[in-house]
């Protein structure tokens, strides 16, 4: 039993000691994940703001004018007036606009006639998700200034039916806060798969396993100590991550620190086994690169929900999402972040996660030999 | 502990042991039932060419691999049922010396020391036992990266000893490393086996150091073929070997006609003589074997153990092996005599690197038709010397001219002169033969009639017919050098540059490049060669021994072994002289 | 000198076609990563789980949930009879919204006073709420209209006519699967062209191509050409299949479609060809494309529009070559563009592809090791 600490306190020192001398680690460890964070928590947004707006007027006056001015004072838009349709509409090909409000010839005439006065938006649909959130400010904007405009004029409210909008969670319906707990998720991804493939694939080519496994050493040792400094770094640049998106990008944190801290741990040991068994398959860091990169970062980006909704997906892509980690880790860290500890979906999603980890670490485990073949 | 059923006089013990790899659907028997059995407390050779199965016999025998049938009993266990209590009890040091990089040599002995479970007491003696046999004192703190090839084998050496274990597995320690750090390295092992009572298995490609064994297991394409003490070897061709020489005929031309005769099954330049082994024991006539030859001498030498091992896979092989190269390779240009014609200039050549000199103020000169060797370990500046005549690598300082030109800056033409081949006879792997001569005689830029005709010349001249279609990448060493050599040789470059030609191929192969090469001398052809093996040399016309980025010495092989001959040592090798040029320049330095 | 560089050429495609290993980087991950993104890359809803709390109870009530009932895009899954059940349902991610229908619904309505609805939706993913009040508040606006014309109310001044050029449906696959061509094109592009200098280097096989008569232009043209070929085939596929499986429609040119392809992936190749030559490994190599890849695709405005990044940020996607390829395939595809309107994405690609195959050229031979 002495022996066997002692023998693992030296693996662990010299995993260690090759994690602080060693540049690529540094670069998968350290600086992909800050770079990710940076440009996901200062350029990275789904949120559209001053969005270019082509407006149309064909016959100016108080009323028309009253609108226009409605848009300009929207956060949402950036109104640009053009002569005609037709220069509009040749803006919006050149995509110097990305939408057009047309107030027709008798705007003003059929509006106070209560007749069905005719406001043409036309939105550029290339981008699809961009244009309906343009859709839905737009109907917003018109609402708004139909209310105003009944209230200024003392008449009944225009439309029957007021809806109240309450988001939960995410009042102020920004992107950021819902990126960049998805993105720590792929920050552990790529400590704990990607990292940990390689540098064991690197002690199959330089033959230093080789000689690990003619030492007294036994095939737990070794594992453990693969697993625990990788565990530690991956716990590290998780606690680097939170405390940056928490006091940097302003991310709500609602949840308590334990429930973070232990989900995390469980998630990491599942992506920890999935390195260890890549890396058991590929013997060397190329092979083992483009397998981790295929199979964890690439289903954790897409298919974990971390931008691109799992229910709208269909039931057979639904169906693989089951087998990716990164998909129940996500769900834990959006609603231990914006919402708090909900255990209704902490619980399910840990219990997924869990059983991940101890089949990834069990066939690792199994399948290692102290043998080369 | 149970005790072994049988008295374990034999430290291992292989019963009909076979081991059997699949790759891409091809069956390769690496080890071919293999019996054999190592003595305790002494060394025993495990010797052979590369692909002879001696890493995955080593490797069956750590209990790294399973057989795929007989038994192995290290220390009387049987390592396929128990490994781990095998494992206990042996050191086992892989190929590269299974050292931690960017670890110190401090902290590889601590890593070490913990795995094999040695008390913290006992490591101190330990460590400065240890670091005092292998003289790694000073560089506890520097990273293992940062040593030299032999500074690194000894610390793996040192790393395998912490906890001093019964028997001791080094898979191809010598490989790489300069003839000082190798004689080092045999001092240690000595010291173990005598005065510790270690029982050592070492694994080797180099031929001569078969004789430093108390027993020798010889090995070649995976079967063994001979197990013996090293000096019955040898016995066995007591009064077959000779040389001879001549003083109106070139050695090459000798050589040449030697090679060729019946009753001769081996024949290799030394010096100024050919080493020739014969058939039978009777020593032969120089009236019979060089009638023309009026002033033919033929003394009889002792036989060396290669020639035992010579005779072994000659007799073996006949069937298999090419015919050595008939006619000289077609002359190109004019097959001038020696002379004054420097065709390779080189004036106070320095490469930096940071602050390290790679090569430091190095400057010799190569006439037509010569062969000039760059000898030394690694890292001794060789490579870096000869990457920089090639064009591949801008020196820092000092001139250098090949045909003329400095290949670096010189128009595409001028490359056009020379061939060029890389160490581990760089090919593509995944073309099949033919595709790579193709590929290369257009990147020479042969065209239509002329390319075609190359071609057929290669794949006849190195006959490559046979294996045309085969993809280059899983070759035998042998065709992929012969290979290599064809491609380098395509559009008949005047000067032709080699890097390491021979490493790694077994002395058959070795011979019959060496036989071609001499051939393309005598036509004309300018050759640059390195090496890291001595005994080469002697078919260099000239040679440099470089060491720590500089020269040590520049001449014939003759002239430097001369310089060393005494009463105690009348016939030094190649390899004597280079450890006392060592020597010397580090008592020079100390001085 | 052509006959060298067919020889390379020739050498090179063989080389990948001949290794398993990198027949199966251009086979199998473009092909599922087509099928994953094409399905799985959607910001359409469909079926999205909601849960209704109808305190009305009146024909009025029912006729507006039956609204929601209808619409393909919600999925009622819960009728609440208690306003606490509401906050469980949502923090447990049960459903994503719940309506909620006042009391006093109907009788409002008859009063000509703002009837009451309120809808509460889970904002965990800010993009998904956003759009599920778009076509929860259109679902409520028809029925405003609806009942106002039925029952003669004040009518509104004016309706709004929305339509969307280019994408009538607003589907997600139409704009993502033109971007599929751009990603993986570039992904099989940097993967075999970038990791063959690095692979050569490994060999040694580089050094001896450095010492043949070929001049570093004709190495360059022996790299490139084959990196043009394989990303131009990979992308007709790609292409063919977008037309073909997907049914987007390609609405402009081939030619103006090819030209932006060509610069693209010379750009891509010459980026793919500098990583290597400053590789000593093909680890190395590996490492720095996956350092390229990743960002270069996260500002391409492929899933994560441009136009909302900061003024910095967007001035720095200009020397990204994938977002220029974005807008040429998507305009291509979608809008029918033109070479004139194109011709402000064609020259930065074509810029950084002057550069970058520059460089690696340079860089053949200097790089010391």
């Amino acid at each position: 039993m002495r022996d066997s600490l002692g023998r693992l306190r030296g693996l662990l020192r010299k995993e260690f000691l090759q994690i602080l001398r060693d540049p690529s680690a540094i670069a998968v460890a350290f600086l992909l994940p800050a770079f990710l964070l940076l440009i996901f928590g200062f350029g990275v947004s789904l949120d559209a703001h001053d969005v270019p707006v082509g407006v149309v007027v064909d016959r100016p006056d108080a009323l028309a004018a009253s609108f226009t001015g409605k848009l300009a004072n929207s956060p949402y838009f950036q109104p640009r007036p053009f002569a005609t349709i037709g220069e509009a509409e040749k803006a919006l090909a050149a995509h110097e606009v990305t939408a057009i409000v047309w107030l027709r010839e008798d705007f003003t005439r059929r509006a106070l006639s209560g007749g069905e006065a005719p406001l043409g938006v036309i939105v550029n649909g290339t981008d699809a998700n961009s244009a309906r959130i343009i859709e839905g400010y737009v109907q917003q904007a018109w609402a708004n200034w139909l209310q105003a405009e009944a209230a200024e004029r003392g008449a009944p409210p225009p439309t029957p039916v007021a809806v109240q909008q309450t988001v939960r969670f995410n009042p102020a319906v920004s992107s950021r806060d819902y990126l960049i707990p998805g993105l720590i998720a792929m920050i552990m991804t790529l400590t704990g798969a990607l990292l940990t493939a390689l540098v064991i694939a690197r002690e199959w080519e330089r033959g230093t396993l080789e000689a690990l496994m003619v030492t007294r050493a036994t095939i737990r040792e070794i594992l453990l100590a693969k697993l625990l400094p990788y565990f530690l770094l991956g716990m590290g640049g998780m606690a680097a991550s939170v405390i940056l998106a928490v006091t940097v990008f302003d991310v709500p944190f609602h949840g308590s620190l334990a429930v973070l801290t232990a989900t995390s741990a469980v998630f990491l040991l599942a992506a920890l086994g999935m390195g260890l068994l890549i890396s058991s398959v590929a013997r060397n860091q190329f092979v083992a690169g483009q397998i981790a990169i295929i199979t964890t970062f690439l289903p954790a980006f897409i298919l974990s929900g971390f931008i691109f909704d799992i229910g709208s997906m269909p039931a057979a892509v639904r169906l693989i999402t089951h087998v990716v980690a990164a998909r129940y880790f996500v769900a834990i860290l959006q609603t231990v972040f914006l919402a708090g500890d909900v255990w209704a979906v902490i619980l399910p999603n840990a219990l997924a996660l869990a059983v991940m980890a101890a089949i990834f670490l069990g066939i690792a485990r199994l399948s290692a030999r102290k043998r080369l073949d | 502990m149970a005790a072994a059923p049988e008295e374990p006089s034999a430290a291992l013990r292989l019963d009909r042991v076979t081991r059997v790899f699949r790759a891409g659907g091809r069956r390769v028997v690496a080890v071919d039932e293999v019996s054999g059995r190592v003595e305790r407390g002494a060394v025993t050779g495990l010797i052979g060419p590369d692909g002879a199965g001696k890493t995955t016999l080593m490797r069956l025998c750590a209990g790294l691999l399973l057989p795929d049938g007989g038994r192995i009993a290290v220390l009387g266990i049987d390592v396929t049922q128990a490994p781990a209590a095998a494992q206990a009890r042996i050191g086992y040091m892989p190929q590269r010396f299974g050292l931690y990089e960017d670890l110190s040599v401090q902290e590889n002995l601590d890593l070490y020391a913990e795995l094999q479970g040695v008390p913290a007491a006992a490591r101190g003696p330990r460590y400065d036992q240890l670091l005092h046999m292998t003289g790694l004192g000073r560089f506890t703190g520097r990273l293992a990266g940062r040593l030299s090839g032999g500074m690194k084998q000894k610390l793996g050496l040192a790393c395998t000893l912490v906890r001093a274990p019964e028997l001791l597995f080094l898979d191809e320690p010598t490989v790489g490393v300069d003839p000082v750090s190798r004689r080092e390295l045999w001092a240690i092992v000595d010291h173990l086996t005598r005065s510790e009572g270690m029982t050592v298995l070492l694994s080797t490609s180099y031929l001569d150091e078969a004789e430093r064994c108390r027993a020798v297991l010889l090995m070649h394409e995976g079967r063994l073929i001979g197990a013996d003490d090293p000096a019955r070897f040898t016995a066995g061709l007591a009064g077959r070997s000779f040389h001879v020489a001549a003083r109106d005929f070139s050695k090459r031309r000798l050589h040449e006609r030697l090679s060729g005769a019946t009753g001769i099954i081996d024949a290799t330049i030394q010096g100024a003589q050919v080493r020739i082994v014969t058939e039978t024991a009777a020593p032969p006539s120089a009236a019979a074997l060089l009638p023309d030859v009026p002033d033919a001498r033929i003394v009889a030498v002792p036989p060396r153990f290669e020639d035992s091992f010579i005779a072994l896979l000659k007799t073996g092989r006949r069937a298999g092996g090419m015919p050595p190269a008939a006619s000289p390779p077609s002359a190109p240009a004019a097959p001038a005599a020696g002379g004054g014609d420097e065709v390779i200039v080189v004036r106070d050549l320095t490469r930096r690197f940071g602050s390290f000199r790679a090569v430091d103020n190095v400057s010799f000169s190569v006439r037509k038709g010569e062969i000039f060797g760059l000898l030394g370990a690694n890292g001794a500046g060789k490579s870096t010397t000869f990457r920089m005549l090639c064009g591949l690598l801008p020196p820092s300082d000092g001139s250098l001219r090949v045909a003329g030109f400095d290949l670096g800056h010189a128009a595409a033409a001028a490359r056009g002169r020379v061939g060029y081949m890389a160490q581990k006879f760089s090919l593509y792997g995944d073309l099949s033969v033919m595709q790579n001569l193709r590929f290369f005689s257009s990147a020479y830029r042969l065209k239509g009639e002329r390319r075609r005709r190359r071609i057929a010349w290669a794949v006849e001249e190195f006959a490559l017919g046979p294996v045309s279609s085969a993809t280059s990448r899983d070759l035998p060493l042998g065709y992929k050098q012969r290979l290599a050599l064809a491609c380098a040789l395509m559009h008949e470059p005047d000067i032709l540059f080699l890097d390491e030609p021979t490493s790694g191929v077994d002395p058959l192969a070795r011979r019959e490049f060496w036989h071609r090469i001499n051939a393309l001398a005598e036509a004309g052809v300018t050759i640059l060669v390195t090496t890291h093996f001595m005994e080469e040399a002697e078919y260099c016309d000239r040679l440099v021994i470089m060491a720590d980025g500089r020269i040590l010495a520049t001449g014939d092989s003759e002239s430097l072994k001369e310089r060393l001959r005494s009463k105690e040592r009348p016939d030094p090798t190649m390899e004597d002289a280079f450890v006392a040029l060592i020597e010397a320049a580090g008592a020079e330095r100390a001085a | 000198m052509w006959h060298q560089v067919l020889a390379l050429i020739v050498k090179e495609l063989l080389a990948v076609l001949k290794d398993r290993k990198s027949r199966m980087v251009l086979i199998g991950p473009p092909l599922i990563q087509l099928m994953v993104f094409g399905y799985a890359a959607t910001f359409d809803l469909d079926h999205v789980p909601i849960a209704v709390y109808d305190e009305d109870l009146s024909a009025e009530s029912r006729d507006l949930v039956a609204r929601f009932t209808g619409s393909p895009v919600f999925e009622p899954l819960a009728f609440l009879h208690s306003a606490r059940d509401i906050d469980g349902l949502i923090d447990q991610r049960k459903v994503a919204m719940v309506l909620s229908i006042d009391r006093r619904f109907t009788r409002d309505l008859l009063l000509h006073r703002p009837a009451r609805v309120q809808l509460i939706v889970d904002g965990r993913n800010s993009n998904t709420a956003l759009l599920i009040l778009g076509y929860a508040n259109s679902i409520i606006s028809d029925f405003s209209l609806g009942w106002a014309k039925s029952h003669g109310g004040p009518v509104p001044p004016a309706v709004l006519e929305i339509r969307a050029r280019y994408n009538p449906n607003l589907s997600s696959q139409w704009f993502i699967v033109p971007g599929i061509v751009a990603v993986l094109t570039q992904v099989v592009t940097l993967l075999v062209i970038g990791l063959s200098v690095a692979r050569e280097r490994e060999a040694g096989t580089f050094d001896q191509l450095l010492v043949t008569p070929m001049r570093q232009i004709d190495i360059l043209l022996g790299k490139g050409l084959p990196g043009l070929l394989i990303g131009g085939v990979e992308a007709s596929v790609i292409i063919l299949a977008a037309v073909l499986w997907f049914a987007v429609p390609l609405r402009g040119g081939l030619l103006p479609l090819y030209l932006g392809l060509f610069l693209f992936v010379a750009a891509v190749t010459g980026i793919g060809l500098m990583i290597s030559s400053l590789a000593v490994t093909q680890q190395q190599a590996l490492l720095g494309a996956f350092l390229f890849m990743v960002p270069s695709i996260t500002l391409s405005d492929f899933a994560t529009p441009i136009a909302n990044m900061p003024p910095l940020i967007q001035d720095l996607t200009q020397v990204n070559p994938m977002r220029h390829f974005l807008a040429v395939v998507r305009g291509v595809f979608l809008e029918g563009a033109t070479f004139q309107s194109l011709l402000p994405h064609y020259w930065p690609m074509a810029a950084v592809a002057a550069a970058s195959l520059f460089t690696a050229g340079w860089l053949f031979r200097r790089r010391v090791y």
